[in-house]
């Protein structure tokens, strides 16, 4: 290595195979209780339909189950170990109390048809989450249903779609600015909308006479994230929202930002009419190597007859239970009633925060974001001098005058001991670095960071071709991705085990 | 900090935001609460929602036993608090197992391959269908009325709003899709035929007879799998062409209806279409074996309004979960645990019998099964609930032709006495037992 890190050494690491290749005949994890009724003939049940072989299903012994995971789980990096500064991710510390909660028996092992007179428990916690979301974002009534922030945008959609049907006139277009996440393009297309891009101004915020223009009867509405990708607040949101509104569209918010906002400002309050939360961003329920998410919905009172069915509802009596007639509904997104489980998560999180912390911690997260702004500035190109609010986004544009690009910069950092910033986005950003610390990282671990990135970019200077190989000191070099897609190996087979 | 940046408050850093959305004021929700404090909260909810009871409900959530090592491991910091391995040589142990976890679903499914999963078996299902219509071409589909009812309705939604439009086959006397019907529903523009196996009621279909009447008429067939378990002991559709399973059976928490793990498993000819995350085997500079994510110009963030879905997120933790439990049983254990399950459900299919009907008798089942009694079956649950029971899903609801009828389910956590106990409290309101014609004819109408 050329520089010192302070984060990382390199230690030990244990290889380990496939499970399958550790597999052998006998061997077994498993241990049944003797059967209290009497044994059953499975071909005179079964007949044709049995089954007989199991292929290569493995069998190992329970000690190699565990070395396994754990020999798998230490080539991982995690929010655990470090800072994990992915924009827009919002990697932020899983607090282990939403771990143990979740685990209580009668919430993890409650049967979603169960009666609603012994659900009350469960309905109880949809209906206080639902109430303090309602708060946070300013709206007016929510579905905890979509499985994650993508599905979410679909639900979004199509309650646009109900509603502007409802009003004589469905329309055809999804204003989507060019600085958006690639799922807002994917989520119009997937509800049968044609999708219309938006070009963002030089301050990297919608461009307002853009849209003043591309309105029009047709546009169902504009999806916007606010703050943006760019981590910049879009300053004239409700002229943005008016501009809409006046032509009969709508103004669809993706809340994938909004650990910049809980407790500062209410998206219902600037002119959004439906919007989604991450719970597994700004609520910290953990991303557990790529979900489960979970993705709520939230509207305007003239939305809220489209939403999904059921909808949590208090009875006359006082108790809670689950509405169907509702004849406007959209209809289901997902069986059952969400990711429930990631609800007991959020909202252990906002029990263990309250006002003042759920606002101290958006706090946090725009002071750390600034401070790596700071800390970095000069060293990397700042494309845009906006104000950031809880990201910020530098680019590779020093560095690519030496050959090395944002990914290159990627790879060495993780010999820095930390995971990658998000690269080559947002779009608008030629060699794009997207840094999110959140307000979870202490200073310390801030400074941390700031000085592996000088470090980086001195060696840039120094030695360009060293970073170009990066990283050097993780458990493999840089994989080759292009002969994966090529010729793709998608599970292994007996026949190519070595 | 503030000294670093600049700036004399943090207030400061908040201006880009226009003052009159600023919040002045503290949000309205709880105040802050101690950790203990917490806990409580959690564990009164707990109390309140039928904490220890004994369940005979299944209908796509299953109790099954979940080794301890499942949450040992899931639990890991490394794994917990991961993200989507991108950044493939920062996340090879996620990116390994997900790659084992595509080579055990594919061997238990019958299929060629597997993605990394989907958010759960309903919206699996719906993203098969729109699967076929890529494939084919065609713009319409074909859906037994014994697939789950809300995995139906999900199917709707997509649905209607890509102009697909649906024809339901209904099911005969012993439960399953009607097949002459399935031939007159199919047409020169029909992408798919769409069933469950086991289907709703628990019997299990013919997967082959109905794929070829399916692949006659250039369409193709796609099976969901809601109980998982199954799979260890029942053939697998394997001249089937798409496989939606939900995996909650193996090793996730019935947690009311979700986190749970939808899983795709196809063909290979059919992969590109295929949407979801895909993990592959590649190797490193020095030729070392590693893991990627792969086929990515199929996603979202390369694609944007071209991808073949908008499918952003995968199930990651609870595939582990699966990964594990399908680990620890393996080979052996998986056909002696789905053999545990047969056997409890015939068991109190023959109990129910006596003092019941048990509907559907002509077709094999698995682990569910439904009973028509003469007392309403809210009526029979209220009994039981005073029993600390919950009894079968009454089936009103979605399949009112059924009169009282409930869909009971058993597993390998039922016992013996469970059952003995619940068909005599079934039983005080069963006097009469009518033979099994009355009840086809029933059907019928």
């Amino acid at each position: 290595m050329k520089h010192m890190t302070r984060k990382a050494m390199r230690h030990i690491s244990q290889n380990e195979g496939l499970i399958f290749e550790k597999s052998s005949p006998g061997k077994a994890a498993w241990k049944l209780p003797p059967l209290d009724v009497p044994d059953v003939d499975t071909t005179k049940l079964l007949g044709k339909q049995e089954r007989h072989d199991l292929g290569d299903m493995p069998e190992v012994s329970e000690i190699e189950i565990i070395r396994h995971f754990t020999r798998l789980s230490t080539w991982n990096y995690a929010i655990d170990l470090g800072m994990f500064p992915l924009g827009s991710c919002t990697m932020k510390y899983n607090p282990r109390v939403n771990e143990f909660v979740s685990r209580v028996e009668g919430l993890a092992n409650g049967h979603p048809y169960q009666a609603e007179k012994i659900s009350q428990g469960a309905l109880r916690i949809l209906k206080t989450l639902s109430d303090c979301l309602l708060e946070i974002t300013g709206m007016d009534a929510i579905t905890l249903q979509p499985a994650a922030g993508a599905h979410g945008e679909l639900t979004g959609l199509l309650l646009v779609r109900a509603y502007q049907e409802s009003q004589g006139n469905a329309r055809k277009k999804i204003l989507i600015p060019d600085s958006a996440h690639g799922t807002n393009p994917a989520t119009a297309a997937t509800a049968g909308y044609a999708v219309e891009n938006l070009k963002s101004n030089d301050r990297g915020m919608v461009d307002v006479a853009a849209l003043a223009a591309q309105m029009n009867e047709d546009v169902a509405a504009l999806m916007v994230t606010n703050p943006n990708t760019l981590g910049v607040f879009e300053q004239e949101i409700h002229k943005i929202a008016d501009l809409l509104h006046a032509k009969g569209g709508l103004l669809y918010m993706d809340g994938a930002n909004m650990n910049a906002l809980v407790g500062k400002a209410r998206p219902g309050d600037f002119g959004v009419d439906v919007m989604h939360l991450n719970l597994h961003k700004t609520f910290s329920t953990p991303h557990g190597g790529g979900g489960p998410g979970s993705g709520p919905v939230a509207v305007k009172k003239i939305l809220e007859p489209f939403l999904p069915k059921p909808v949590v509802i208090t009875k006359p009596d006082g108790t809670l239970g689950f509405e169907y007639n509702r004849p406007q509904s959209v209809g289901r997104v997902r069986a059952f009633y969400g990711n429930f489980g990631m609800f007991i998560r959020a909202l252990a999180y906002i029990f263990a925060n309250g006002p003042d912390g759920l606002r101290q911690t958006t706090e946090d997260a725009v002071l750390n974001a600034n401070y790596i702004r700071k800390g970095l500035e000069g060293v990397y190109d700042l494309p845009y001098s906006t104000p950031s609010m809880h990201e910020v986004v530098f680019s590779d544009k020093l560095q690519s005058q030496k050959g090395v690009k944002t990914v290159d910069i990627a790879k060495r950092l993780i010999d820095y001991g930390f995971h990658p910033y998000t690269m080559a986005f947002p779009l608008i950003v030629h060699g794009a670095m997207m840094i999110e610390p959140t307000e979870s990282e202490p200073k310390e671990e801030l400074d941390l960071f700031i000085e592996a990135m000088k470090s980086i970019a001195e060696e840039v200077e120094e030695d360009p071709q060293f970073v170009l190989d990066a990283p050097h000191n993780a458990r493999v070099s840089r994989l080759d991705e292009t002969a994966a897609a090529r010729k793709p190996v998608l599970r292994w087979k007996p026949e190519n085990a070595g | 900090m503030l000294q670093a940046i600049g700036i004399r408050s943090v207030d400061d850093l908040f201006s880009p935001i226009p003052a009159e959305y600023r919040l002045t004021r503290d949000l309205a929700v709880p105040r802050q609460m101690a950790e203990s404090e917490i806990v409580d909260w959690f564990k009164q909810r707990a109390k309140e929602n039928g904490e220890g009871y004994t369940s005979f409900l299944g209908a796509g959530a299953y109790s099954h036993y979940r080794p301890v090592v499942i949450d040992a491991l899931v639990q890991r910091g490394e794994f917990l608090t991961s993200y989507t391995p991108y950044q493939a040589e920062f996340a090879q142990g996620t990116l390994q197992a997900i790659f084992e976890f595509q080579t055990m679903i594919s061997e238990l499914t019958g299929m060629d391959l597997a993605n990394a999963s989907m958010y759960d078996g309903s919206t699996g299902a719906a993203e098969a269908v729109l699967m076929a219509v890529r494939i084919t071409g065609r713009h319409s589909a074909v859906i037994a009325r014994s697939v789950h009812p809300e995995y139906r309705e999900v199917l709707s939604t997509y649905a209607t709003h890509q102009a697909i439009p649906l024809k339901t086959v209904p099911f005969t006397g012993a439960g399953q899709i009607d097949l002459k019907e399935l031939e007159k529903a199919l047409g020169d523009d029909t992408a798919c035929v769409l069933i469950q196996s086991p289907n709703f009621f628990g019997t299990i279909e013919d997967v082959e007879a109905i794929a070829e009447i399916a692949h006659k008429r250039g369409a193709l067939a796609i099976v969901s799998i809601a109980e998982a378990v199954s799979l260890g002991l029942v053939e697998p559709p394997r001249t089937a062409d798409i496989v939606a399973m939900e995996a909650q059976s193996f090793g996730v928490p019935l947690g009311f209806g979700g986190p749970y793990c939808g899983v795709l498993a196809t063909k290979e000819k059919f992969v590109r279409q295929m949407p979801g995350r895909l993990a592959g085997q590649t190797v490193d500079k020095n030729g070392k074996r590693g893991f990627v994510l792969t086929l990515a110009t199929r996603e979202q963030h390369i694609r944007r309004e071209k991808a073949t879905s908008n499918i952003c997120t995968n199930q990651a933790l609870v595939a582990l979960m699966v990964n594990i439990f399908m680990t620890v049983y393996g080979k052996i254990g998986l056909r002696e645990l789905a053999k545990q399950n047969l056997a409890k459900a015939a068991y109190a299919a023959d109990q129910f019998g006596k003092r019941a009907k048990v509907l559907f008798a002509g077709a094999p089942r698995f682990n569910e099964f439904v009973v028509q009694t003469s007392e309403d079956p809210y009526a029979i649950n209220s009994r039981l609930l005073g029993h600390e029971i919950v009894g079968g899903l009454p089936l009103k609801k979605f399949y009112p032709e059924l009169g009282h009828a409930a869909l009971w389910c058993c597993t390998e956590l039922t016992t013996r006495s469970m059952i003995d106990t619940t068909v005599s409290i079934v039983a005080e309101s069963e006097g009469s037992v009518r033979s099994m014609k009355e009840v086809e004819q029933e059907v019928a109408r």
